[in-house]
């Protein structure tokens, strides 16, 4: 489990919400495959005819990850890794991994159940590399299976459920700094505040205000909140709900609200999906 | 000239069932109007010689048996019967074009390597069908080009003739048999452009081979990308898809420059001539969206895709070659150009891999409106949904600049949903969500247009998301604003009315008791929206003063209120709020008082039949109308009879926020004989009518005697104004009340 999670620890991924695939089957991966890796030559070679099944420079391989799901409605999730063949060593062995993007679904019963069987539900993508392949690639499954990709914003309510959510979550190691960015608007030029704080005292802190555990209002997440505006507004006298939340990095994850995520726990790994899958659902509906 | 009639007659235009998909883009127009068919071709081309000159017809022969007698190597230079015939060609052809016997000879002359470049060229530039062109003569122009005998300048000359007079040749069978031949061409470097043209016009199914396609890969892998090469790989692939295993770039290009041939002028000049006498029919298919070259980040792009083959791209999963042999395969979209076609095809079509494109193809729409799939419908949601969402350039932030390319989409949304007449749920849910933000200007008809299409729906709670919204924006804008919007809300109620017709048609009779609950809910609804109605126009006039354009508006709203019952079978009847009503009855204009005249004889017709019903029929008890509605009507007949006929309004009428007035505050008003001084006569809108009534009637007197006019012939007057609704109303309304007391 931990080592099929293992490569998406420590690495930005790009968020996107991705409506339901349409006659989409996990039979045929290495078909997909197969035909994305010519519809990728064909578009690198800006014109070119390709025929499916030569060799080719780009290595297309689209897996199933059986364990990334939330509950027995998930479909399990899929991996589409790109590898650039290095045309120096004939040496098959050398791949080099260039591009990742995987599709998910971590408790999305909201938008499957009902849904006719030529749909799967894989409501979260997240990309890392080039944009360039991500463009190609997410083009291609909008071509081929009728579904529509989109940037999947995080707002700064939702940041600030990450960072509450988070805080509570237990960590062995000893954790790092829980940080939060802050930008300030209409300024001409841009000021990001930094706010760390030690992890234990931030989790002292949310200890005192979640009332039940295991469960969170949003209500307490407000006053969480609240409580370390005032602490920084008695230092250093800035109201910082005044500015915007943009970053939140904990132990856990860090998240960015242009839509970027760092999964840094791979047992928290599906807690978070979770809560994205929620997020691109609610872009999806 | 009586042949001409006759000629003119028959000449009549057929559009040809186009069960050919390729044709040159540049003459498909002079080809839809009608100038295909070869039988009239020929007849067109028999009266013109009947009909012409036959000197001219002579001098063309002449000529003919000269070419087809040339021996070799004659200088034009040194040859003045060489020149002569030449020029006798050329002239020919361009006033009037060649007849079909004159292709053989010439193509034969030209291709055969007798005479100079100079010579042949200029007869290539010349073959200009009148009608038609044999396709025997092609033929054996094809087999000149396979023993070479002309330079390669004239094969490609022949091979640009070719292309753009294809759709001329009178058949193509044996043309689609020389398909090696011209296929083998393609491997001379300076014809394989003007090759792969032709070849993508002839090619069949049946053509594709995997050689073919080995072939032209190689050739690509030969001379790089070749935009004429993807033509052709391209179509293969759409005939044969589990052949040709090749994926082809996504941007389409254009494939082959367009023919600017030295016949460009020529086929102008007839297309001119032919097109006078034939008008070209509509083309059925609105215009396709065109993709923009915007330059935005990866997907922002708003773009309705292009409609293209759902490619079950797991064919090479099923048996290999058990497409060749069946019957049941699927016509591609991008070949379904015709409504017969869509007829023909209907039981093997296949949505387009993107369902977006059905948006702007008609054909496509209509094939939805059949299938009623839910799948098919889910997908254009959710791309639709999408595209609003991201697209909306006031919900979000950095989209404004691209404000015409929403409205153009937004556009495309309104006739397809008019089309459909049906409204698609992604609309809704977007207006909703967007109409809070809307500033009222930004893309403000289509928007309004959408409103009218938003269904009919008890779920949804109107008046959070529409009305609100929606009063917001009426009250703090324009008249014309105000206009638009109560225009927009008829529709509404009428796209409603229209469907709850169709659907409650459609279900049988058990079925709508068991659907009461939702029934009522219906009605609700639809009540919900004339009470809205009601009450921004109590406050728009108001607000304008009771602006007569703005009443105009308003009771064409209401022009369909009052009918709801017998046009509609709607049981539901909701009179106008008495701030509509009084101002529509005191209205210095005879147009709006007309009109409120007929709204309350229709009203007063749907009250009656309902009452009839009601006591013959004793079912859907629950739906009768309830005595306010009654009583309401009285109220307001008993206004308007007295303000109209018996010139008791201030007395009579019992309306809370009515005319009544004591006889001491008129009094006051100082108005002599108040108590006869409104009425038929009298109204501020008709006082115009009687003054000319009076003129007429008595012309000198300039007194003004009101009192003069005698009721019976006032009324004859005025119906003969065209105050059709006065007359309907008077007749069947005051008759009664006047003799009843």
């Amino acid at each position: 489990d931990s080592q099929t999670t293992a490569f998406l620890l420590r690495k930005h991924w790009v968020l996107y919400s991705v409506t339901p695939l349409y006659k989409f089957s996990s039979a045929h991966l290495k078909v997909y495959a197969k035909l994305l890796s010519a519809f990728i030559a064909a578009e690198k070679q800006k014109g070119l005819a390709v025929e499916v099944g030569v060799e080719l420079d780009i290595k297309v391989a689209v897996t199933s990850l059986p364990d990334l799901k939330g509950s027995d409605q998930d479909e399990a999730a899929i991996l589409v890794q790109l590898s650039l063949r290095s045309q120096a060593s004939q040496k098959k062995s050398e791949e080099k991994l260039v591009w990742s993007g995987w599709f998910c679904s971590v408790c999305g019963d909201d938008l499957s159940k009902n849904m006719p069987e030529d749909f799967t539900c894989l409501p979260v993508f997240l990309a890392n590399g080039a944009e360039s392949y991500t463009s190609i690639v997410g083009s291609w499954f909008q071509k081929t299976f009728d579904c529509c990709f989109h940037r999947l914003a995080i707002s700064p309510l939702n940041l600030s459920w990450m960072a509450a959510m988070w805080t509570g979550c237990k960590v062995d190691e000893t954790a790092s700094a829980m940080e939060l960015v802050f930008s300030v608007p209409h300024l001409p030029q841009s000021l990001d505040i930094l706010y760390a704080i030690h992890p234990e005292d931030a989790k002292a802190l949310w200890d005192t205000v979640q009332k039940t555990p295991g469960e969170i209002t949003q209500e307490e997440v407000d006053v969480f909140m609240d409580c370390l505006y005032s602490h920084f507004h008695r230092h250093f006298k800035i109201h910082l709900s005044s500015t915007k939340l943009v970053k939140v990095s904990t132990a856990i994850a860090s998240a960015h609200c242009d839509g970027i995520i760092k999964f840094l726990q791979s047992q928290y790994v599906i807690e978070v999906l979770m809560l994205l899958t929620e997020l691109a659902i609610s872009q999806i509906q | 000239s009586e042949k001409m009639q006759r000629k003119k007659g028959s000449g009549t235009p057929k559009q040809p069932l186009q069960d050919r998909q390729k044709s040159q883009s540049d003459l498909s127009a002079w080809r839809k109007g009608g100038t295909i068919d070869p039988e009239k071709s020929v007849q067109d081309h028999q009266s013109l010689n009947d009909q012409e000159a036959n000197s001219k017809q002579d001098s063309l022969e002449p000529a003919l048996s000269y070419f087809a007698k040339v021996q070799d190597h004659i200088s034009l230079k040194r040859n003045s019967a060489l020149q002569r015939h030449l020029a006798t060609v050329e002239s020919i052809a361009l006033q009037r074009g060649l007849p079909p016997e004159a292709f053989d000879v010439l193509l034969n002359a030209a291709l055969s390597g007798k005479l100079a470049d100079t010579v042949n060229t200029r007869l290539l530039k010349s073959l200009i069908p009148d009608s038609v062109i044999p396709e025997t003569s092609v033929v054996s122009s094809v087999s000149w080009l396979c023993v070479s005998k002309c330079s390669s300048n004239i094969q490609v000359l022949f091979l640009r003739w070719l292309i753009t007079f294809f759709d001329f040749i009178d058949h193509k069978e044996e043309l689609h048999a020389l398909y090696g031949f011209f296929f083998y061409f393609l491997q001379d470097e300076k014809m394989c452009p003007y090759v792969c043209h032709v070849l993508y016009l002839l090619t069949r199914k049946e053509n594709v081979k995997p050689f073919r396609v080995r072939r032209l890969l190689d050739l690509q892998a030969k001379m790089g990308m070749r935009s004429h090469l993807q033509a052709l790989l391209s179509l293969y692939k759409l005939f044969c898809p589990e052949l040709v295993t090749i994926i082809l770039p996504a941007k389409t290009k254009t494939y082959f420059k367009n023919a600017e041939g030295p016949w460009k002028a020529a086929i102008k000049t007839i297309r001119q001539r032919k097109q006078k006498n034939s008008p070209v029919p509509q083309p059925l298919l609105l215009g396709t969206a065109q993709p923009r070259s915007r330059k935005r980040k990866w997907n922002t792009q708003l773009m309705i895709p292009a409609s293209s083959t759902n490619r079950n791209h797991l064919e090479e999963v099923r048996q290999k070659n058990s497409d060749l042999y069946s019957t049941d395969e699927c016509f591609p979209v991008e070949q379904l150009q015709t409504f017969p076609q869509l007829l023909q095809n209907i039981h093997h079509l296949e949505f387009p891999s993107r369902m977006g494109s059905v948006l702007t193809n008609p054909l496509l729409l209509h094939y939805m409106n059949c299938i009623k799939d839910e799948s098919v419908y889910l997908r254009l949601y959710y791309w639709l949904g999408q595209t609003l969402q991201e697209e909306c350039t006031w919900c979000v932030a950095d989209n404004s600049q691209h404000e015409e390319e929403f409205k153009d989409f937004l556009e495309t949304l309104c006739s397809a949903q008019c089309f459909l007449q049906e409204g698609l749920s992604p609309c809704e849910e977007f207006l909703y969500r967007s109409l809070p933000l809307w500033d009222g200007l930004c893309c403000r008809s289509q928007i309004l247009r959408l409103v009218s299409w938003i269904p009919l729906n008890s779920f949804s709670e109107m008046k959070s998301h529409l009305y609100d919204p929606l009063a917001q924006l009426f009250f703090t804008s324009s008249l014309y604003f105000k206009c638009s919007v109560l225009e927009s809300l008829k529709g509404l109620l009428q796209n409603w009315l229209n469907w709850q017709m169709v659907h409650l048609d459609s279900a049988s009779d058990s079925r709508i008791h068991s659907l009461n609950t939702t029934f009522s809910g219906l009605l609700n609804m639809v009540a919900e929206l004339i009470h809205f109605v009601g009450m921004i126009s109590t406050v728009a006039l108001r607000l304008e003063s009771d602006h007569t354009f703005l009443l105009y508006f308003i009771l064409d709203f209401y022009e369909t209120v009052c009918d709801m019952y017998l046009k509609y079978n709607l049981p539901l009847l909701i009179m106008p709020p008495a701030g509509v009503f009084y101002p529509m009855l005191l209205s210095m204009d005879s147009v709006s008082l007309n009109q409120l005249c007929y709204i309350m004889y229709r009203y007063r017709t749907n009250l009656v039949a309902a009452k009839e019903n009601e006591q013959s029929k004793k079912e859907i008890q629950q739906f009768r109308f309830s005595n306010e509605t009654y009583k309401e009507y009285n109220q307001y007949i008993t206004a308007m009879v007295g303000c109209l006929w018996t010139s008791n309004a201030f007395q009579k009428d019992i309306h809370p926020q009515g005319l009544r007035m004591d006889d001491e505050l008129l009094n006051k008003t100082a108005v002599e004989e108040f108590r006869t001084s409104f009425n038929i006569v009298y109204h501020p809108a008709m006082i115009g009518y009687a003054v000319l009534f009076l003129q007429q009637a008595c012309p000198g007197d300039i007194t003004f005697n009101f009192n003069l006019i005698k009721k019976n012939w006032y009324l004859e007057y005025l119906y003969a104004q065209g105050l059709e609704g006065l007359k309907v109303f008077i007749e069947s309304s005051i008759n009664r009340v006047s003799k009843a007391s």
